[in-house]
């Protein structure tokens, strides 16, 4: 018999999985992998912020990481540095802040490491609800908004042309940014999040010729990912957050190459 | 006749520097207008101003009520990243009634590469998707921002034939930004000439004579643009005028480029074309 703990963790990945595939697919198409990493990092103010302030972390972290993206946005408006410099100063800004505040909260027992690489073995009940709360918020707004994010990301004055109030779906994708990244820290941690999100959309691009068919295809790899590496971890006594990423790691090293001899093979012929 | 946009008194300046001044326009029903300036002059802006993407600074833009705008940008770059088809690209709408998309693939002539990847199709076959894409809204004014910069002149001259057929077939306003003056002359009811401010407007004929375009463009430009309109430009519609040299301009270039962008356009090319192909000769000649 499988262990509860081992299903609430399988609960808790296949949650997380099913809403980072086709939020995935708009970190690849809309190049925003960097972008999520660093709001990962900006997350462990957050769970700073919800340890000195007594509210839950993931709380903490979904305020941090909007806080993050607004004030993003703002500094991407003047337009006087470029994207990934600024980037590169609030994610490691956070990051340091964050470690530092951490430190405030020195004696309480905190292990640095599971918000790193995640501890989806240790899963809460109560945080499963997080997690499909928190997953159904995204699915559903991010169902609701896919014709306008797609057409966006395809053309964005063309949307823009056709009625898309492209400030707001843009802000919106964010903020569903993280919502994810903080639901999933505890499954992959804030290292591992953004892999999370782009490598089983990246796996599932060769694959497929529509958006929609990408999104649930990258959906399914997230989901044997996850299934794969909580078993992997299990039975090779390994980290789990870093199994799930090797397990996706895996399938894309084995189904880019393939995806390319078979387009080959179909030249060929 | 109540016009489709009308600006009035419309300023635009960004970063303290003034970008669009002082400009007022109509658009009516059934113009056809062709707004040229040289690189920097505001014409984007103007354009994204009359679409309401960026309110004036000062002055305002009217719409009539209701007015459905169709958009086609200076070119899309279809990234490999997105997994979409032609078909699906045009069908990405909240709802498409099936007779219409069926009548825009016919008229825009897409149905060929259709089921392709759009990251496949050539600058010339996307460009006529996002006309296709425009015309699925059945828009009163079309908006081109510089719609066939990046093809080559076969490219052109077939997207502007297209353009020509669509705007008289459909009965519809056109506004639109080109440098291409020459290969549109024919449809332009109406030549804005922008630099900053509106520097002269007018029918075709009597813009290139105007000194400010002169002082704009050159006099080369200007005398290019003068053996265009002796061409086409005697009698006193030159709506009716499309056709009427067919058949009296050498086309022997034409055939060379067609068989090159042979990919391009699929339908090959009539009448129009060799027309205006014929008479760009004069350039040379």
């Amino acid at each position: 018999m499988v262990d509860p703990f081992i299903l609430r963790a399988l609960a808790a990945g296949a949650g997380i999985a099913l809403i980072a595939g086709p939020l995935g697919c708009f970190v690849v198409w809309r190049r925003m992998a960097y972008f999520g990493d660093s709001l990962a990092h900006s997350a462990l103010l957050g769970i700073a912020l919800g340890l000195l302030t007594g509210i839950s972390s993931n709380l903490g972290t979904v305020l941090v990481c909007s806080g993050f993206a607004l004030i993003l946005l703002w500094l991407q408006h003047t337009r006087i540095l470029a994207t990934d410099t600024l980037l590169g100063i609030l994610a490691h800004a956070a990051l340091s802040i964050g470690m530092v505040a951490l430190s405030f909260a020195g004696n309480q027992r905190f292990d640095l490491q599971s918000y790193l690489f995640g501890d989806i073995l240790t899963v809460r009940t109560e945080e499963l609800y997080w997690i499909f709360g928190g997953g159904a918020l995204v699915l559903v707004l991010l169902l609701k908004n896919w014709l306008a994010l797609t057409l966006m990301t395809i053309h964005e004055d063309l949307a823009k042309a056709e009625g898309v109030k492209t400030f707001w779906v843009n802000l919106m994708l964010m903020l569903l940014m993280t919502i994810v990244v903080a639901v999933s820290i505890r499954i992959v941690g804030i290292l591992l999040i953004t892999s999370l999100l782009a490598i089983p959309a990246a796996t599932a691009r060769q694959w497929v010729q529509s958006p929609e068919a990408m999104a649930i295809l990258a959906a399914f790899f997230g989901l044997c990912a996850v299934v794969g590496g909580i078993f992997g971890s299990a039975y090779l006594d390994t980290p789990t957050g870093p199994s799930i990423v090797t397990a996706a790691t895996i399938m894309f090293a084995f189904l880019f190459p393939l995806s390319q001899l078979l387009q080959k093979y179909r030249g060929i012929r | 006749m109540d016009s489709l946009i009308s600006a009035k008194h419309v300023c635009v300046s960004r970063d303290s520097q003034e970008i669009l001044k002082d400009i007022s326009l109509d658009i009516a029903e059934q113009d056809f207008v062709t707004i040229i300036g040289p690189n920097g002059a505001g014409k984007s802006m103007l354009l994204k101003c009359l679409m309401g993407f960026y309110p004036p600074d000062s002055g305002h833009v009217t719409m009539r009520k209701g007015l459905v705008m169709g958009y086609v940008p200076q070119r899309l770059v279809a990234d490999p990243t997105i997994p979409i088809t032609a078909r699906r690209f045009l069908t990405l709408r909240r709802k498409t009634d099936k007779a219409g998309l069926k009548h825009v693939i016919e008229e825009t002539e897409v149905a060929d590469f259709l089921d392709k990847p759009l990251a496949v199709l050539s600058g010339g076959q996307l460009q006529r998707i996002l006309l296709a894409r425009a015309l699925l809204n059945s828009p009163d004014l079309l908006v081109l921002d510089e719609p066939a910069q990046n093809l080559d002149i076969t490219g052109q001259l077939s997207f502007y034939k297209l353009l020509d057929r669509v705007y008289r077939e459909r009965k519809i306003s056109v506004l639109m930004v080109s440098h291409d003056l020459h290969l549109v002359m024919s449809s332009t009811r109406n030549v804005i000439c922008l630099a900053q401010e509106i520097c002269c407007h007018g029918e075709p004929r009597d813009v290139t004579k105007d000194p400010e375009f002169i002082s704009l463009f050159g006099t080369d430009m200007a005398e290019l643009m003068a053996s265009y309109q002796h061409h086409h430009f005697h009698d006193d519609d030159p709506h009716h005028h499309l056709h009427a040299h067919n058949f009296t301009q050498p086309h022997t270039h034409l055939h060379t480029g067609a068989d090159i962008c042979e990919d391009d356009h699929p339908q090959g090319l009539t009448g129009t074309d060799e027309k205006t192909a014929g008479s760009g000769t004069h350039k040379h000649g």
